[in-house]
């Protein structure tokens, strides 16, 4: 706790927000927030009132406590600029850290049809490139600026970025193909083509936003402000009309009293606080390592009714691991294994590369076994995956001036082609590929000149503590869907086992689109995450999309944020984000408008006690006298805002324990909790007040 | 027991027991199923509309709605006109009263098309039987529209996406025929045995024990008495309202009338979960209303039981309570809870004189009117209450961390601009009136004095109370107050048109807005609003926003009078 108060409110920051809060009081600027604009018009009126005392008006109370009150209501004034001026210095520093990465650096810029081995670059500074511009990185080098790999293929340390300490390989055309300015080249030579002028890319863009320069309010806030306009507007009907009421009952009204029951009663906490809590939330984002591209994405997010999330990375570890292997009748286990190494030999998939694993294993432990063979057989072609034959495999020689030709795939691929050749897929081993795909595994059918020869059992292994995280966002109201190009039995057990609420097998990319369409069309939110070129239609339409920074260019500029750690749980942090962010505004706007019960209680008494005596019955809170209570209840307006900066900052917490306990929870917190301490808070004001008096 | 307190809950519990029944059956109306009535009804609705040539069929949007009430209203308007300035030269007037000048014509018209009923005049002396029957026709019609367009903001809020909002002219008709007519046949013929005049005929003679004759007024007063107290109307036959003996002459017809008063704003609550197939909902929105009310009413009974301490410190005793301006046949009980009935519902009607009330009662009474939508009106209480459920959910999306949605659809500036827009402006009738009045008198005490037969707390109360009466379309008055001038009739009757028809508007434009938006289906982070926690905050945003601006006001009026009076 001690440290988070700490990094709240650091010394220069707070240097930086307290010269911020004045140059904010500018009319000009302060219209933007009608509340605090009506406070200050406020002020300047009690700043007149002291003149015209000073000038010799009698019927407006002493010189001294019309000065306190001015100096309450500035400081009111101020305050509210401070709490907006340290979110915004707060994101600032956090902003300026990640662009510290990216500044002056050299590079060496190609010409426009030169490749990966040109030899002449020119060397120039990283600001001096534009949008086009081709350089080279070699082992060592720092990345200039953002931009796409056109060329190369080398492990990069993302680091600066990430916080992540563990190279990362982007290469060509690829999905992952992005580098971000300031990460390190650590091997081979890449070709990069910078895709952003300089100073638009997405961090100065989040920069921007937060400095507020081009910080547009969010359709929650604008509705926010309505109803805080609107309780102004009632205050200001009732404070005007209270002066002819006043007239009428023949008991005077100071100036000062009629701003001071005014400030008072407008909502100020929430209007002072109310855009600080929209930029800590671009700041918290921030903070997660996610570049917002505007507030309303992050407000957006905490209303997500359907997350897409892709199976691999995300739900389960990594990949697929081969766990048994299942040789077809008559077939010897040896044989099996042995046209399996063959089949994977050059197979560099992370499935493949398992197979071998288990294989050899197995070879090992099986003492009566022939010995797995450890050169590749002379005159063996690789046959690559393809997605038109979604198999893969060997040809090599029979020794018969024939070929043999080994192939492994998906089982409906091979059944295709095993039939095709007029042979018959044994009914056992499609049980036994019904059974894998039962139990969530993914089969693979391996098949000896067209014949079949077994299965490989393909096993995923689920995250620990996923399900715990589902059942989070279930209580959250948000339905989880997992994208996987698994068949549907596979995707079906999978889903149960990490317990998503629904998911898409055999996924292509169109299917994702149409799923979010489909689910906005009935009126949810859908939030998803991808890297791909072809994922960027889906991040465009969902209503939150987040890129991986390692994605492609495309997939970043079709979301609204990029994820700085290529992090697939991020999703499920920024929902909270979200709804923090939703959070905050309502229990501060519920505390702001609670708190006017007691503020009344201090302050109408006030007003008529001189004249109606017997109103004393009204000051339940025994106030000393009417200047004490009036003055203890601007102070306690005052001093409200600055005690709740943090909670502004550091947002309401979320609990995922549905809504209408929350709802229970934050209004006695909040709504109780307003209308209660302000009775105790401004009875202790004025009990220090009447001392010094 | 105390008997009248005993009598009070009587009342109550008749009411709940017959609103439930009857909520059913208005719901069946008004989503067109069958009943057993349909076939007195069904030629009755025909003839309507083959003599109007309106075809009672087609859905209309709700901005068709909006404009055909306003153009329905604005005839209305011109016909009172017409008859209430010409009713002196017209037949049925036995007794020869004059007809009415401009600005008591404008006043009254407005006052009975808008459901207020506010009267500056006395029935006896200010009107014929022809303007007496074309104002019963507004008590009818003017309580049928309010139905008629609370129908269309219900079928708005039904599941799906763009639910259809009816045909306007036919909820209307099926209003004043199928629900109103019947309700007020039985009234008035209850009423009518119980020996309030059914005729046509001038003033009778009457001889007193003293031997005197008098001339006493009568006329159609059971129907007229019916309707003004099922429309939540509120203008009495004769002046003194459900205090004259002729109008409300026996406890038992005081039930009848405090019941009818009643009925039909809690009735259309039901009506609602019966129509939404919510009946949580209908249950937490009649919880938050009966809490009100109770807050309310048990003060104001408590304070008239209690009697007057002025009276107290004289020596005089107050065995049954504080009878100042009350009729002995109901007691002080029956009547503080009349008042507050009258003045939650927007009705307007009184069975004793309010300006006699003890200062806590004049508060509850005031405030009744200022929040207007415990119960409220018929129809139009549930839109005021719609805009507070709007704001509350507003607040509430919030507070759990999600865009507020109300029954599935998203809430958003454009809505929150109407429901703010329309809270305020009864705040700001109110207020803006007073303060004018207030301004005005304090001004011009000398030319002015014939307004306010009390100085001090009382007559400012009295001016509050006014234009409180007039903005809640409510009717009833503080009394004491000379309001048969230019400026009240003016002024009261420009305020009683805003306050009818802005807040009408706003909650139609605002369903028919969201009924037009997506329907989200509810999950689990839906916030639901039929539970207990959201009717407090409903009726906590109730409270704050249309009590809390009020309260300097209320201050230096009951407030004052009450500390003045029991605590020095």
């Amino acid at each position: 706790m001690a440290t988070e108060n700490t990094s709240l409110f650091q010394r220069d920051l707070v240097l930086e927000a307290g010269k911020q809060a004045f140059i904010k009081l500018n009319p000009a600027r302060m219209y933007r927030n009608p509340v605090m604009f009506t406070v200050e018009i406020g002020t300047f009126i009690m700043l007149g009132v002291c003149l015209w005392i000073l000038a010799g008006e009698q019927s407006q109370g002493t010189f001294g406590y019309n000065v306190l009150v001015f100096a309450v209501l500035l400081l009111t004034l101020l305050f509210a600029n401070f709490a907006e001026g340290i979110a915004e210095a707060r994101g600032k520093a956090q902003a300026d850290s990640l662009r510290k990465t990216r500044e002056e650096t050299p590079a060496r810029r190609v010409a426009a049809g030169d490749t990966l081995l040109s030899n002449n670059p020119t060397q120039i500074s990283s600001s001096q490139l534009r949008k086009g511009d081709r350089f080279l990185c070699e082992a060592g080098d720092l990345i200039a600026t953002d931009g796409e790999i056109v060329e190369g293929l080398a492990t990069i340390d993302e680091s600066a970025i990430t916080g992540e300490s563990a190279p990362v390989i982007r290469e060509a055309d690829g999905d992952k193909s992005s580098v971000t300015g300031g990460t390190k080249v650590l091997s081979d030579r890449i070709l990069v083509e910078v895709t952003t002028q300089p100073g638009e890319s997405f961090l100065d863009k989040m920069i921007a936003l937060v400095e507020g320069a081009s910080r547009q309010k969010t359709p929650n806030e604008i509705a926010l402000t309505i109803l805080l306009a609107g309780f102004t507007l009632v205050f200001i009907l009732v404070t005007v009309t209270l002066k002819p009421f006043a007239d009428f009952a023949n008991t005077p009204i100071t100036i000062a009293a009629f701003i001071s029951l005014f400030v008072c009663l407008i909502p100020t906490t929430i209007g002072g606080l109310l855009s600080a809590i929209g930029i800590a939330g671009m700041d918290r984002a921030l903070r997660a390592n996610v570049i917002t591209k505007s507030g309303r994405a992050v407000e957006t997010a905490g209303d997500i009714d359907v997350l897409l999330l892709d199976k691999t990375g995300t739900i389960t570890v990594g990949n697929r691991k081969a766990t048994n292997f299942y040789p077809a009748p008559g077939v010897l286990d040896g044989r099996f294994r042995e046209v399996l190494l063959l089949s994977s030999w050059s197979d560099n998939t992370p499935e493949g590369k398992s197979i071998v694993e288990l294989a050899r294993e197995q070879s090992a432990a099986d003492s009566s076994g022939q010995e797995a063979p450890r050169e590749a057989p002379v005159g063996m072609t690789f046959i690559k995956f393809t997605a038109q034959t979604r198999s893969s495999g060997v040809d090599m020689p029979d020794g018969n001036n024939g070929t043999t030709r080994i192939r492994k795939g998906a089982s409906d691929a091979m059944r295709d082609m095993v039939e095709k050749s007029g042979h018959v897929f044994p009914g056992e081993m499609m049980d036994r590929v019904n059974e894998i795909s039962g139990n969530g595994g993914t089969p693979l059918v391996v098949a000896v000149n067209e014949e079949v020869v077994g299965v490989i059992e393909l096993q995923d292994i689920i995250k620990p503590g996923i399900r715990e995280r589902f059942d989070r966002l279930r209580k959250m109201g948000v339905k989880t869907v997992m994208v996987t190009g698994d068949n549907p039995l596979t995707a079906k057990y999978i889903a149960g086992k990490a317990g998503v609420d629904d998911y898409i097998a055999e996924a292509k990319p169109e299917d994702k689109l149409e799923y979010i369409r489909r689910e906005q069309q009935s009126g949810k939110l859908v939030a998803m995450m991808g890297d791909g070129t072809n994922d960027a239609p889906a991040l465009a339409q969902a209503d939150v999309g987040v890129a991986m920074n390692s994605g492609t260019q495309a997939a970043k500029e079709a979301g609204n944020m990029v994820d700085l750690d290529n992090d697939p749980t991020k999703l499920i942090e920024i929902v909270e984000i979200g709804k923090q962010l939703l959070m905050t505004r309502g229990t501060l706007t519920t505390f702001s408008i609670a708190n006017d019960v007691a503020k009344y209680f201090a302050i109408v008494p006030a007003l008529f006690i001189v004249a109606i005596p017997s109103l004393q019955g009204l000051n339940i809170m025994r106030l000393h006298s009417p200047e004490s209570a009036i003055l203890s209840a601007v102070i306690f307006n005052a001093i409200i805002i600055p005690i709740l900066i943090p909670l502004a900052l550091k947002g309401v917490s979320y609990k995922p324990i549905g809504a209408s306990a929350l709802l229970r929870q934050n209004l006695l917190k909040y709504g109780l909790g307003g209308i209660a301490l302000p009775f105790l808070g401004i009875k202790i004001i004025d009990l220090l007040v009447s001392m010094v008096l | 027991m105390d008997t009248q307190i005993f009598g009070i809950a009587v009342m109550y519990l008749l009411v709940v027991l017959l609103a439930i029944p009857l909520g059913r059956y208005i719901g069946k109306v008004f989503d067109y199923e069958s009943t057993w009535l349909d076939k007195f009804f069904d030629p009755l609705d025909r003839l309507i509309f083959q003599l109007s040539g309106i075809d009672p069929r087609p859905a209309m949007s709700w901005q068709q709605s909006l404009v055909a009430l306003l153009v329905i209203n604005g005839w209305w308007l011109v016909i009172s006109m017409l008859v209430l300035t010409t009713m002196g030269w017209m037949p049925l007037n036995p007794d020869g009263n004059p007809s009415m000048p401009f600005d008591l014509a404008f006043n009254t018209t407005i006052s009975f098309v808008t459901n207020t009923n506010l009267q500056h005049y006395s029935g006896e002396s200010a009107l014929s039987y022809l303007g007496q029957m074309i104002l019963m026709l507004w008590q009818f019609i003017s309580a049928g529209t309010g139905m008629a367009i609370a129908a269309v903001v219900f079928k708005a809020m039904k599941e799906g996406l763009n639910p259809s909002l009816g045909n306007f002219y036919s909820l209307l008709v099926r209003s004043c025929t199928r629900i109103l007519l019947p309700l007020a046949i039985v009234t008035a013929t209850i009423l009518a045995f119980e020996g309030v005049p059914m005729t046509f005929e001038g003033k009778g003679t009457m001889t007193t024990v003293q031997g005197e004759t008098v001339a006493v007024s009568r006329g159609p007063a059971a129907a007229f008495v019916a309707i003004k107290q099922l429309g939540t109307n509120g203008g009495g036959f004769f002046g003194v309202n459900s205090s004259h003996p002729l109008e409300n002459p026996t406890y038992l017809t005081n039930i009848v009338e405090d019941v009818g008063l009643f009925l039909i704003p809690i009735a259309m609550v039901f009506a609602l979960g019966f129509m939404l197939k919510r009946r949580k909902l209908a249950l937490t929105i009649f919880g938050v209303m009966t809490l009100g009310f109770l807050m309310l009413v048990v003060p104001a009974v408590l304070s008239e039981l209690g009697g007057n301490p002025a009276l107290s410190k004289l020596g005089v005793t107050q065995s049954v309570g504080s009878m100042e301006g009350k009729e002995v046949r109901l007691g002080p009980a029956a009547s503080a809870y009349w008042a507050i009935n009258t003045t939650v519902t927007s009705n307007g009607s009184v069975n004793a004189m309010h300006d006699s009330m003890t200062p806590l009662t004049v508060l509850t009474t005031l405030l009744g009117m200022m929040i207007n939508c415990f119960y409220g009106g018929v129809g139009v209480g549930f839109l005021n209450f719609y805009i507070f459920i709007i704001l509350a959910v507003f607040i509430s999306g919030l507070m759990v961390g999600r865009t507020p949605e109300l029954l599935g659809r998203k809430i958003e500036a454009n809505e929150m601009k109407i429901a703010m827009g329309i809270a305020l402006l009864h705040p700001f009738l109110i207020l803006a009136g007073t303060a004018l009045s207030s301004y005005l008198y304090a001004e011009n005490p000398a030319e002015l004095a014939g307004w306010l037969n009390n100085p001090g707390y009382h007559g400012f109360s009295e001016l509050l109370y006014e234009f409180t009466s007039a903005s809640a379309n409510n009717g009833s008055g503080l009394e004491g107050l000379g309001d048969n001038t230019p400026f009240w009739n003016y002024a009261t009757g420009l305020v009683m048109l805003l306050a009818r028809y802005l807040p009408i508007i706003g909650p139609v434009a605002i369903a028919g807005q969201l009924a037009a938006k997506k329907y989200i289906p509810e999950s689990e982070g839906t916030l639901r609003v039929d539970t207990g926690t959201f009717g407090i905050l409903i009726f906590a945003v109730i409270l704050i926003i249309a009590s809390l601006s009020f309260f300097p006001a209320l201050t230096l009026g009951p407030l004052a009078e009450y500390f003045s009076l029991y605590r020095s």
